[in-house]
């Protein structure tokens, strides 16, 4: 008895939806047992993690929490879902993320202390232009040089930590601050404060961005041609070349595109939750975005469940550690491990899992 | 500013002593993309080395078993990518970048423990006479072991791939799986064995990173070095005595930028730590013309079937 793979003639189109639920449950056995390791509870670990959220006693507070974490994670997850469908692969979202902050917290700390209704509109642009400049280096350097997208981003992200940390000490340091390092707290300066439309909802610009840029995207990839031609591309790249795709045109808009919408990730959550651009005030929504756009399936509506998840993990993580002494460390542990199961679990899309109860015939082995 | 207190001769020793991380995981990490197998968990892997290495070699006290832990961590984890790319047949980009978001997790979670401790110093071999000899001999003969293991590594991958049976298929694997796997190599194993290597390595890298540059453990210490020991493959044009060379570059680029900050030049630290990855860029920017030299099947799924 043995077990072998067989390609599908047709990726199983119920596999594309139960392999996100299947790796989400395998990931919980896994990460109960990790916890039990831990020497905690399994059982309310998963449940501290995934019930108290949303039904437990604090839910009321909790709630908007998951607007508040899964608008950055959508929006980003967004913009790394187009690239990653052509085969172009940003994985520097972090670092367009940070500059992103940085331009818009920049133009808000220029104007200080004018109060002006265009402030905040002036602060959008600049963050997703800041975000822009930030993802095309790596695409205008693919195009001239033919370097690798992928390191380019990336070293683009510690080079972009670095200028956090020299902006924050530097020139964006709160002038009031008591020498203290951090940027005056755009939470107190109500023109470029990205305050909650509605109080206690969680519901903040980002939000709506967020689903603003699911909606187009859904519009794009399934109605547009530049759409057709993404999917294209990552599916047969040759044949889209005779089909007449022009590749450095989606280089260019697939990171370009992801690029802005991770500055402006950075900028909402710059001047609304963290308020100030200090040294850490990324948390690393750049990276946990690659796992929420996966877990999506690339796919625009399924990245907007996955994000709200995944700002599940985030929330309950952080409950898990006041309340039972999880380590923080263990919830990116478990954000990792669900990636894992997702790619292990995909499998079953494209292949099917075949029983052979003799032994190979030697005549057709493989 | 006293650039004078810069001094050339242990400038030097220490670019050898800082490419060693670098180039252990960028020699790995040649052999795995040479079987056509492209891991980018070189980061996570290292990481994990770097912490499996220190809790071992502060537990007991032996610096030398902390190696060997480091290796075995650093193996174990790039099994992991091997079971998704070669036995799930996921996508090798995203599966490496799981490895590396996975083993940041997992350093962190294991190195709670070991913040702010101290790790028994490796010994340095200096090598009778030869040591003694002005200039060279604190630059190339009064380092410790790893950094000879090092370039033995390089070494014998050079040879291995060069003269040796095993190196002929372990690039005909890369080169073309189809064709292999019809002359009867097993496509799949030479290529779990070079993972596990790369792995291995990886997780020598991070151990000298914890245990002798720095030497103590902080979360995410490694700093996107492993992300350098790909580009460096690139640089390289995927031939291992290209990486001893790359490996310097980038070691003497990190050592000098340490050197100015300490002897206070007038740039904020911030632009000065940004120096690597710059140069990191800049050496991609001007390698990446030439493609012809990576290897054919380099980061496609094999299955039988196809």
């Amino acid at each position: 008895m043995r077990l072998r793979l067989e390609k599908r003639p047709q990726p199983a189109r119920h596999w594309i939806y139960l392999s996100p639920v299947l790796a989400v449950l395998v990931t919980m056995l896994a990460g109960g047992a990790l916890f039990a390791a831990l020497g905690k509870n399994p059982v309310a670990a998963i449940s501290t993690i995934f019930w108290e959220p949303l039904f437990g006693e604090f839910a009321f507070y909790y709630r908007p929490q998951l607007l508040v974490k899964g608008a950055p994670l959508v929006l980003i997850a967004i913009g790394l879902a187009l690239g990653f469908r052509a085969g172009i692969w940003n994985i520097g979202a972090e670092g367009q993320y940070i500059v992103g902050a940085l331009t818009g917290a920049g133009v808000a700390l220029a104007f200080y202390p004018l109060d002006a209704w265009f402030l905040f509109g002036l602060m959008i642009l600049a963050g997703a232009l800041g975000g822009l400049a930030w993802g095309m280096i790596p695409a205008l350097l693919k195009l001239r040089f033919g370097t690798n997208e992928i390191l380019v981003s990336l070293m683009l992200v510690y080079v972009a930590e670095q200028l956090l940390a020299a902006m924050a000490l530097g020139p964006m340091r709160n002038p009031e601050g008591m020498g203290f390092p951090g940027s005056r707290n755009l939470q107190n300066y109500p023109a470029a404060h990205n305050a909650e439309l509605i109080a206690g909802s969680g519901m903040h610009w980002g939000v709506v961005a967020a689903l603003i840029a699911v909606i187009f995207a859904h519009i794009l990839l399934g109605r547009h041609i530049l759409g057709y031609q993404i999917r294209l591309t990552g599916q047969a790249p040759r044949a889209a070349r005779f089909a007449g795709v022009n590749p450095a045109r989606l280089i260019l808009f697939c990171l370009g595109t992801s690029g802005a919408l991770a500055g402006m990730a950075g900028l909402f959550e710059v001047s609304g939750p963290a308020g100030q651009v200090s040294i850490d005030f990324n948390v690393g929504y750049g990276f946990t975005a690659i796992i929420v756009a996966f877990l999506g399936r690339l796919h625009p509506l399924g990245i907007l469940a996955a994000g709200l998840l995944m700002a599940l993990t985030y929330i309950g993580g952080e409950i898990a550690q006041s309340e039972l002494g999880l380590p923080a460390a263990a919830i990116q542990v478990f954000q990792g491990m669900l990636l894992f199961f997702l790619l292990a679990v995909d499998v079953l899309t494209n292949y099917r899992l075949r029983l052979l109860s003799r032994a190979p015939d030697p005549s057709r082995s493989l | 500013m006293d650039l004078s207190s810069i001094n050339p001769v242990l400038l030097l020793a220490s670019l050898i002593a800082a490419s060693t991380p670098i180039l252990l995981a960028a020699i790995g990490e040649l052999v795995v993309e040479r079987a056509g197998v492209l891991n980018l968990g070189v980061e996570g892997m290292m990481i994990t080395g770097a912490i499996c290495g220190f809790a071992i070699a502060v537990n007991t006290g032996s610096p030398f078993a902390g190696f060997v832990m480091a290796a075995l961590g650093g193996a174990a984890l790039s099994l992991l990518f091997a079971a998704l790319t070669q036995i799930a047949l996921a996508n090798h980009v995203a599966s490496g970048l799981a490895l590396t978001l996975f083993g940041l997790g997992l350093s962190s979670l294991l190195g709670q423990g070991y913040v702010g401790i101290k790790p028994p110093p490796t010994p340095k071999l200096d090598i009778p006479l030869l040591s003694d000899i002005p200039i060279l001999g604190p630059v190339l003969f009064s380092h410790d072991l790893m950094v000879y293991l090092a370039l033995a590594l390089v070494a014998a991958v050079w040879g291995m791939l060069k003269y040796t049976r095993a190196g002929l298929i372990l690039r005909a694997v890369g080169e073309n799986h189809d064709a292999a796997h019809a002359l009867g190599y097993k496509v799949v194993r030479v290529r779990v064995l070079a993972i596990a290597f790369g792995g291995a390595c990886a997780g020598l890298g991070g151990a000298y990173l914890s245990l002798v540059r720095v030497p103590q453990w902080t979360e995410g210490m490694t700093a996107g070095v492993g992300w350098i020991a790909l580009a460096l493959v690139v640089f390289a044009s995927w031939k291992a005595g290209r990486v001893l060379l790359g490996a310097w570059l980038f070691g003497g680029v990190s050592v000098l930028q340490l050197n100015l900050q300490a002897a206070g030049v007038a740039v904020p630290v911030e632009y000065l730590s940004m120096s690597p990855y710059l140069v990191t860029i800049l050496v991609l920017v001007i390698m990446s013309a030439d493609k012809s030299r990576a290897p054919g099947s380099l980061g496609r799924i094999f299955h039988a079937s196809q």
